[in-house]
C-alpha cells in the first residue's frame, strides 16, 4: 500500500499526522553575536565610570550653568539663527529648484551656477565674506532719474554680524535645499502635471498644488538632515562674534577656565535641540506620507503636524 | 456662435454639427515624423474609436486634440475653436496661459495610468479643477462630485487615496474628474490598457454610458468589441496615416485596407 504525504482535501481541512504538533525549532547559536554583546556592555560601563569618577567633568558645575541667563540667551540667539536661515534657504532654494527645471536654458543656467557657486564654497569663508562687505561696497543707495536719492545706507549699518550670518549661512544652505527640492519635483510622475494640465489648471498651481505637495514626501527627510546639521552650522557665528549658544559658552569658560563644563552644557543643549527636533520631523514626514498608508494617523498626532505645518485650508480637511 | 467660431467656419468649411475638425495634421519630434497629414471629422454627440499598432501616432494625435503636443502643422477645432490659438488674418497667435487653460478645461482628457492626484482623497481629487480653475463653491463642487461618484458607482470611496483603489476604480474615478468639469468632449488614451482583464469590464461599462448619454469621445483602444459595439466611427491608423476609416461593424467584419485586415486579425 502506498503512502501519501497528508494534503489537504477538498475543504481545505488538514488530515493530522501523528507527533506534527510536538516539534519543535531549536534556534542556532551565533557566538560572534554574544562576544561584541559583552564587549560592548563592557565598553558603555567603562564610559560611564569614566563619566562619573573623574572630578574634572564637574557635572555640578555643568548642572549650575545650565540655566544660566547668558546660556539661555546664547541658545534662544541659536535656535533664531536656524530658523530664520532655514526658512530663507527654503524659499530661495525652492526658487532655485524651480529656475533648475524651468524650460528656459538660462534660467537652468543661473540656478546651475547658484548651486555650483554656494555649495562650492566653505560655509565660514561665505560668513566672514558677507560680515566684511563693507571692505568691498561702501554704501548702498538707490538713485532715480527724476527723484535724485531715494535712499542711502552705509554698508556698516545694517551688516550686523547677525544679519550677514543669517545673509551669508542662508545663501549657502539654499545651494543644499534646491538640489533636494529639484530631486523631489523630479520624483513625481509626469502623468500628474499632464493630467492637471489636461483639466485647465495654469502651471503655477500645477506647481504649487500638485508637484511640491507630492514632491514634499522625497525632500522632508533629507531636509531634517539639513536642519539638524544647519543648527550646529550656526555655532560658526563664534567667528563674526554673534553671541549664539557656543560663543556664550566661551565667553564665560575664557574668565572662569571652567572649559569643560560648559562645553557639556552646549553638548547636552544641541542634543535637546537635535531630539526635538527629530520627532517633529517624523511627524512630518508622516502628514506627507498620508496618502501611502492604509488609513489616517491617530487624530492628536495629525494635528500636531498639520498645526506645525502649512496650515491646510479647514474644508480640505474635512473631506 | 461666436465671431471666431463663425469666421473659423466659413473659412475652413467646418460642418455645423462638428466637434473634432483636424486637417492635414502634422507632428514632428525631431527628425521623426510621428504625423503625416491626419484628417479627421468626429460630430458633436458621437465616438470615435481610434486603434493601430503600437508607435502609429494614434496617442499623440490624441493629445494634439486637448495641445497637449503643439502641431508641427496643420489645424485641430475643437467645437470650432482653435484650442491653443487665436487666428487673426493669417496668423495663428499663440494663446496666453490664463486663455489656453480654459478652453483645455472644456476637453476631458483619460488616461492609461489613470493619473488621480495620489496626495488627494478621491473626492478631493474630484472638486479641484472645478475649484482652482473655475471658481466653484467648494460646498456646490462637492455635491456635483458625489453625484459623479454615485453615477460611476463608487459613493463609498470619497475618502479613499487612490492608492488604496483597484485599477477599474482609480479608472471609473478619473472619469468622474474629468466629468466635474462639464467637458464638450472626452478623449480616452488607451484607458483599460494598464488594467488586468477582469477589471476591464467596469471601465468599458463606464464608458459604454457615457456614449448612451450622448457624449463626444475620441477614444484611442485595443478594444475591438467595444469599438465594434459603441463606436459610430472607426480610424485605422498605421505609420502617422489613417489608412482606413468606416462604420465599425462593417469595417471590422470586411477590411478593405491589407494593412488593417492584417492589424485586425491580429488583434481579434
Amino acid at each position: 500500500m502506498v503512502t501519501r504525504p497528508a494534503q489537504p482535501d477538498a475543504q481545505g481541512q488538514k488530515t493530522q499526522i501523528h507527533g506534527v504538533d510536538a516539534l519543535t525549532v531549536v534556534p542556532r547559536r551565533n557566538y560572534a553575536i554574544w562576544i561584541g554583546t559583552v564587549v560592548v556592555l563592557v565598553l558603555a560601563a567603562l564610559i560611564l565610570k569614566a563619566f562619573a569618577s573623574n572630578p574634572a567633568f564637574a557635572w555640578g558645575t555643568a548642572w549650575g550653568y545650565m540655566f544660566h541667563p547668558s546660556i539661555l540667551r546664547g541658545l534662544g540667539n541659536t535656535l533664531l539663527l536656524t530658523v530664520l536661515i532655514m526658512s530663507a534657504a527654503t524659499l530661495i532654494g525652492t526658487a532655485v529648484a524651480i529656475m533648475r527645471v524651468s524650460p528656459s536654458p538660462i534660467l537652468r543656467t543661473f540656478a546651475g551656477v547658484y548651486v555650483w557657486f554656494f555649495r562650492g564654497v566653505p560655509s565660514l569663508i561665505q560668513l566672514i565674506f558677507w560680515f566684511n562687505l563693507s571692505l568691498l561696497v561702501r554704501e548702498v543707495s538707490l538713485n532715480l532719474p527724476v527723484f535724485g536719492e531715494v535712499f542711502s545706507v552705509r554698508t556698516n549699518d545694517f551688516m550686523t554680524p547677525f544679519f550677514s550670518a543669517v545673509v551669508a549661512l542662508a545663501l549657502c544652505e539654499a545651494g543644499y535645499m534646491a538640489e533636494i527640492i529639484r530631486a523631489g519635483i523630479k520624483s513625481v510622475p509626469s502623468g500628474q502635471a499632464e493630467a492637471a494640465r489636461a483639466l485647465g489648471m495654469p502651471y503655477r498651481k500645477i506647481l504649487r498644488q500638485i508637484i511640491l505637495p507630492q514632491a514634499m514626501r522625497f525632500v522632508v527627510p533629507p531636509t531634517g538632515n539639513e536642519a539638524i546639521n544647519l543648527l550646529k552650522m550656526t555655532s560658526l557665528v563664534t567667528f563674526i562674534a554673534v553671541d549664539d549658544l557656543f560663543y556664550s559658552a566661551q565667553s564665560i569658560y575664557a574668565r572662569t577656565f571652567e572649559t569643560i563644563p560648559l562645553l557639556i552644557v552646549v553638548a547636552v543643549w544641541y542634543l535637546a535641540v537635535v531630539s526635538i527636533m527629530s520627532v517633529g520631523q517624523f511627524y512630518i514626514e508622516r502628514y506627507f506620507g498620508r496618502s501611502d498608508s492604509g488609513h489616517e494617523p491617530e487624530a492628536l498626532l495629525s494635528i500636531v503636524s498639520r498645526g506645525l505645518f502649512l496650515g491646510r485650508k479647514k474644508e480640505r480637511d474635512n473631506v | 456662435m461666436s465671431e471666431a467660431r463663425k469666421m473659423n467656419a466659413d473659412r475652413f468649411g467646418v460642418p455645423a454639427e462638428s466637434m473634432i475638425f483636424a486637417r492635414n495634421v502634422r507632428k514632428t519630434f525631431g527628425a521623426l515624423e510621428v504625423l503625416k497629414g491626419v484628417d479627421l471629422d468626429v460630430p458633436k454627440g458621437s465616438v470615435a474609436c481610434i486603434i493601430g499598432p503600437s508607435g502609429s501616432g494614434k496617442s499623440t494625435f490624441l493629445r494634439c486634440m486637448n495641445h497637449l503636443e503643439k502641431l508641427t502643422g496643420g489645424i485641430i477645432l475643437v467645437d470650432g475653436d482653435f484650442v491653443g490659438y487665436d487666428l487673426v488674418g493669417d496668423k495663428l497667435y499663440e494663446l496666453r496661459e490664463n486663455q489656453l487653460c480654459r478652453r483645455r478645461a472644456e476637453i476631458g482628457m483619460l488616461f492609461q495610468s489613470f493619473n488621480l492626484f495620489s496626495h488627494m482623497t478621491v473626492m478631493e481629487n474630484l472638486i479641484q479643477a472645478p475649484v482652482q480653475v473655475r471658481g466653484t463653491h467648494v460646498e456646490q463642487a462637492k455635491e456635483e462630485a458625489a453625484a459623479l461618484l454615485a453615477r460611476v458607482g463608487l459613493s463609498d470611496k470619497e475618502a479613499a487615496y487612490p492608492r488604496q483603489l483597484s485599477g477599474g476604480q482609480q479608472q471609473r474615478v478619473a472619469i468622474a474628474r474629468a466629468l466635474a468639469m462639464k467637458p464638450k468632449v472626452l478623449l480616452f488614451d488607451e484607458p483599460t490598457s494598464a488594467l488586468d482583464p477582469e477589471l476591464v469590464g467596469e471601465v468599458l461599462g463606464a464608458m459604454r454610458d457615457l456614449a448612451e448619454s450622448g457624449m463626444t469621445m475620441v477614444v484611442v483602444t485595443h478594444e475591438i468589441a467595444f469599438a465594434r459595439e459603441i463606436g459610430d466611427q472607426l480610424v485605422f491608423m498605421d505609420q502617422g496615416q489613417i489608412v482606413e476609416r468606416g462604420n465599425p461593424r462593417e469595417m471590422i467584419n470586411d477590411p478593405q485596407s491589407p494593412r488593417t485586415r492584417e492589424f485586425l486579425s491580429r488583434v481579434l
